[in-house]
């Protein structure tokens, strides 16, 4: 039985009557496929009704299930073909990053992901999956060799953040992460980064520059994890829900904000339910970015990466008559938030909510 | 009778405001308080050893402690009279402004309070100026605009003024002084590190030389992007550098960081920094790096002035 988070509560009664149901009619030899239905349909109903309006905060328990398959799950799924390749070359192999070669639909493609355990052992080997910089290495020493051999990039991004502790400090976490922005924003191969789960500040980026950035559906990418924030805010690390929301971190605050290109649906109620079918819905979008990808220059796969990171961010230019301009790049993709036009801030306000099913159009 | 004058205000101020017994490296918002509380701003004292010290004697000093050569804060501004040459700064991209995507609780009243404390539209300034006659692209952090942190204005800056280094073929110097990507602006801020990034690549690719000038104190985001991609990595003495700061790693693992982890020196052994310079030194320093990269076959054909 899968853990149920708060908000799934009223679901539970229901299931509950449905499996009594199917067993007693099992039992029994009565048909009750009919009352089975109904109940399937409200069940259905409201969990369409519970899953349809989930704030960020909820979002997050679903991004941080310890049910929500992580990226060795995925593995079969997605690839024909899986060869681990470990370690940095200079220190130690650190298991919060995994990496190596694999077949994606007959593609050979070199693969980093961030690997956070599924039982108290297992995290404590992945540290969480929470890097030191040796991972970082090992992803900086994979993503090179993958440039060198012309294979396209995946990573998949899975973490509440890089490593923090003394061990990191004294091995140069900032320096490690860096090095990798540095690779990837220059790497002429293509790069798709997906954000499988939590997506934890710059541990997280530092897989995260990609030609393409893909997010499920209830995956959230932030500068700082909700508790932090408010404890920094509100001096109250239990108001981490109000930071959520205030922290625009959601699939769908990316995709308006330029960071993430396109939305991975998952199955009503998150990926653990369904760890498959969320593996097959992105393994479809996967293969039609780094598809197209695939067929451009290297040199045109680089400057497309370069346009992409250099359109990102909001701001406004103050023009000398005292008139405003606004300005986030040439491309402008964060227009629709930038209160810089007063004339229709109608206008503005309808462009900024974006239903989920328009972000997957 | 001159000693009689100053002798009670500085026996005051030694009462009022008892030393700290920490660093002021982690206690910036103090260490600003206690520069308040001072009468007239006549006299400061050495958060590290304590001494009183005339507030124009340590100017003179370029705010470096006369007894214990602690490196006290400084302004961005005051940063670049000491290192770049009277000739002038030609400042860029002033004009950016900083918008409130998220509309993010209190960030707004945030701006305008940073605006205000430091009469700069963000934190951060950018431009060109000469060292020692030798001509450079600057950028500096400024440490009191919302602890130095990058958001979208930060990112833009930085990313620009490299851009227009390459297309001037100048070298590039950059002072962090930061707390790390800014909160308010969200996923924002944290892809200003990607596209500071991006961008020196572009340089390192057109071979274009890039100090790194880490002081104190540079931590988070900006340590894990452009602060750490140095051709050559400085640090001034005693500046704390990391990626987590010591309060937030003994929140999260309740692991007490030793003395002295995390400053310059620290970074130093542990190879992470190449020079620890001090404050009166660093021009100097700074030219000495820029000529060696001046002699090599690229610059001579480009560099005119």
């Amino acid at each position: 039985m899968t853990q149920l988070l708060e908000f799934e509560k009223p679901l539970l009664e229901l299931e509950q009557k449905i499996t009594e149901l199917r067993k007693f009619s099992a039992e029994k030899g009565i048909d009750l496929s009919t009352e089975i239905q109904t109940l399937e349909h409200k069940s259905n109903v409201l969990k369409r009704r519970i899953y349809g309006q989930l704030d960020a905060w909820q979002k997050v328990q679903i991004a941080r299930h310890p049910e929500r398959p992580n990226f060795y799950e995925y593995i079969p799924w997605l690839f024909e073909d899986f060869i681990e390749l470990r370690g940095d070359r200079l220190y130690a192999d650190d298991r919060a990053i995994v990496g190596g070669l694999a077949r994606f639909k007959g593609v050979p493609v070199t693969v980093v992901a961030h690997c956070k355990g599924k039982d108290t052992k297992e995290n404590l080997q992945r540290n969480f999956g929470m890097p030191h910089p040796e991972g970082y290495r090992k992803a900086l020493r994979l993503m090179e060799q993958a440039e060198k051999f012309g294979r396209p990039i995946l990573t998949f991004i899975d973490t509440p953040g890089a490593a923090c502790d003394l061990a990191a400090e004294e091995r140069g976490q900032g320096e490690a992460i860096a090095r990798c922005l540095l690779m990837m924003s220059e790497a002429k191969v293509p790069i798709v980064a997906t954000v499988l789960g939590e997506g934890g500040s710059g541990g997280a980026l530092a897989l995260g520059v990609g030609n393409v950035v893909l997010m499920l559906e209830y995956a959230f990418y932030s500068v700082i994890s909700p508790e932090s924030c408010a404890s920094i805010l509100w001096k109250d690390s239990t108001k981490a829900r109000e930071a959520a929301g205030a922290l625009k971190f959601t699939a769908v605050d990316c995709l308006k904000y330029g960071v993430a290109d396109e939305i991975v649906r998952e199955p009503l109620g998150g990926a653990h339910r369904d760890p498959r079918r969320t593996a097959e819905e992105l393994a479809k979008i996967l293969a039609k970015h780094l598809f197209r990808l695939r067929a451009e220059s290297p040199e045109a796969l680089r400057q497309e990466r370069y346009e992409k990171l250099r359109a990102i961010g909001v701001f406004r230019t103050e023009v000398e008559n005292g008139s405003r301009e606004s300005g986030a790049g040439p491309a402008s993709r964060a227009d629709p938030v930038n209160p810089a036009n007063p004339a229709d801030p109608g206008q503005a306000d309808e462009k900024t909510e974006i239903s989920l099913d328009e972000a997957l159009e | 009778m001159f000693k009689d004058i100053f002798r009670k205000p500085k026996y005051v101020t030694l009462n009022s405001v008892p030393a700290p017994h920490r660093l002021p490296a982690e206690h910036g918002q103090e260490g600003a308080q206690l520069r308040k509380e001072l009468p007239d701003g006549l006299w400061v004292k050495c958060p590290k050893c304590g001494e009183v010290l005339f507030n124009k004697d340590l100017e003179k000093n370029g705010r470096v402690c006369t007894t214990c050569r602690y490196h006290f804060r400084i302004s961005a501004r005051e940063r670049l009279a000491l290192i770049a040459d009277e000739a002038g700064f030609e400042e860029w991209d002033a004009e950016l402004r900083t918008v409130d995507p998220l509309e993010f609780p209190g960030y707004s009243e945030k701006i305008d309070g940073a605006q205000a404390k430091t009469h700069l539209p963000e934190g951060v300034l950018t431009g060109r100026a000469l060292i020692e006659g030798l001509p450079v692209v600057l950028a500096f952090n400024e440490g009191f605009f919302m602890m130095g942190s990058m958001g979208s204005v930060v990112g833009e800056r930085i990313s620009r003024a490299v851009e227009r280094a390459i297309a001037l073929r100048l070298p590039v110097i950059i002072f962090s002084t930061s707390g790390g990507a800014r909160m308010q602006e969200g996923i924002l801020s944290l892809y200003q590190m990607a596209k500071t990034c991006a961008a020196l690549a572009r340089l390192a690719e057109a071979r274009l030389l890039y100090i790194s000038v880490l002081t104190d104190p540079t931590f988070g985001g900006v340590t894990a992007s452009y602060a750490s991609v140095g051709d050559i990595m400085i640090a001034e003495p005693g500046a704390l550098i990391g990626f987590t700061g010591p309060r937030v790693i003994k929140q999260t693992i309740r692991q007490e960081l030793p003395r002295g982890a995390q400053t310059a020196e620290f970074n130093q052994d542990h190879g992470q920094i190449d020079l620890v310079v001090e404050r009166s030194r660093m021009r100097a320093v700074l030219a000495n790096l820029l000529r060696y990269h001046q002699e090599g076959a690229i610059y001579d054909s480009t560099v005119g002035v």
